[in-house]
């Protein structure tokens, strides 16, 4: 990353570069936006509360997670904790890319940080990858798009729920599960995913039958992450670990 | 202002400190200590799993197929969305036919 002495580049053009790598995107998450919508209504949001959530959290997981716990009666700072909870990986995020960035201003800086969702990292670390300076134009150019589709799909899908007849025939009720269940399964290439998943899923199963409802979420997912930090991988450099 | 209005709110604002805070605080560091950057990728695997497990649980005979075959499907290198898509047609197959 040397390139900063490089000649600027063509701000109208670089915009246009991060449009056009937010397409494949936008198509991939455009089912999620809308059943994000169908599944808020359908837990006692209203169209407007849908689409705010999405227009203020901007995170598909943690806004379903959201809804899923609203609809089970959590107490609400329960499920804030929760959003919490599952945005926090995000942490990692801006860490990473504040160094490709420094040479942005801090109002830039503090505004792509509320743009910073998993496929904007995923596209920036490629950037970086292939050789490219982090523009705010092209930076601004993938999350737009990005963001206005998935504000766009909430309204959507939280006006067109209301028509769906039968629900529970659909299996709009297990969408979410199963939804959930493709993020876990995305995130498999990390290390010690399986020992994490099992014991996640075990711890979660006996605190929802002992302890009860709205804690089996902390509970299981405290189990899988102290487990990850007491016991990292062996091979990843080792001789670290020692004092 | 109802409790949802509250919900959205706090979740944003804490959603922002975490996409903003690495930056803040992480970065000041040389570097994360290996324990807590191993813990913090554990994080969403955790999490979401705590969402999966009781509902498999829970699930009958129709809901257990629908998320084996998503499983199935992510082995064998699909992606979310053929996951997101196969899973749901057996669900949904599957309840039509056995009630």
């Amino acid at each position: 990353m040397s390139a900063s002495s490089d000649i600027e580049p063509h701000r109208g053009s670089e915009f246009f570069q991060g449009v056009r790598a937010s397409i494949p995107v936008i198509v991939a998450v455009a089912p999620f936006g809308v059943l994000f919508g169908m599944v808020a209504v359908e837990n006692g949001f209203t169209t407007f509360e849908a689409v705010l959530m999405s227009a203020a959290i901007f995170g598909g997981a943690s806004q379903m997670v959201g809804i899923d716990l609203f609809g089970a009666n959590v107490a609400p700072w329960l499920i804030v904790f929760s959003i919490f909870a599952v945005n926090f990986r995000h942490i990692l995020y801006s860490a990473t890319i504040s160094r490709y960035i420094s040479h942005w201003t801090p109002l830039q800086r503090y505004f792509g940080f509320f743009l910073l969702i998993d496929p904007q990292f995923a596209e920036t670390e490629q950037r970086v990858e292939q050789g490219h300076p982090i523009s705010f134009a092209w930076y601004f150019g993938v999350a737009l798009p990005l963001y206005i589709c998935w504000i766009a799909e909430a309204g959507i899908g939280a006006l067109f729920g209301r028509f769906i007849p039968n629900p529970q025939a659909l299996g709009i009720d297990f969408l979410l599960p199963i939804y959930f269940l493709g993020l876990v399964m995305s995130f498999r290439k990390r290390p010690l995913w399986l020992p994490v998943v099992a014991i996640s899923a075990v711890a979660s199963i006996l605190a929802y039958r002992t302890v009860g409802s709205p804690w089996h979420v902390s509970i299981g997912a405290a189990a899988g992450v102290l487990f990850s930090a007491l016991l990292p991988p062996g091979e990843r450099k080792a001789e670290e670990e020692r004092p | 202002m109802s409790d949802i209005f509250w919900i959205i709110v706090a979740g944003a604002v804490l959603t922002y400190m975490a996409r903003a805070g690495g930056h803040v605080v992480l970065a000041r560091f040389e570097r994360i200590h290996p324990r807590v950057e191993a813990g913090l990728n554990a994080v969403p695997a955790a999490v979401l799993t705590t969402l999966v497990a009781p509902a498999a649980m829970e699930g009958g005979p129709a809901e257990i197929a629908a998320l084996a075959t998503g499983a199935a499907i992510a082995f064998l290198g699909g992606g979310i969305m053929s996951l997101f898509l196969a899973s749901a047609t057996v669900l949904v197959l599957l309840r039509h036919f056995i009630g």
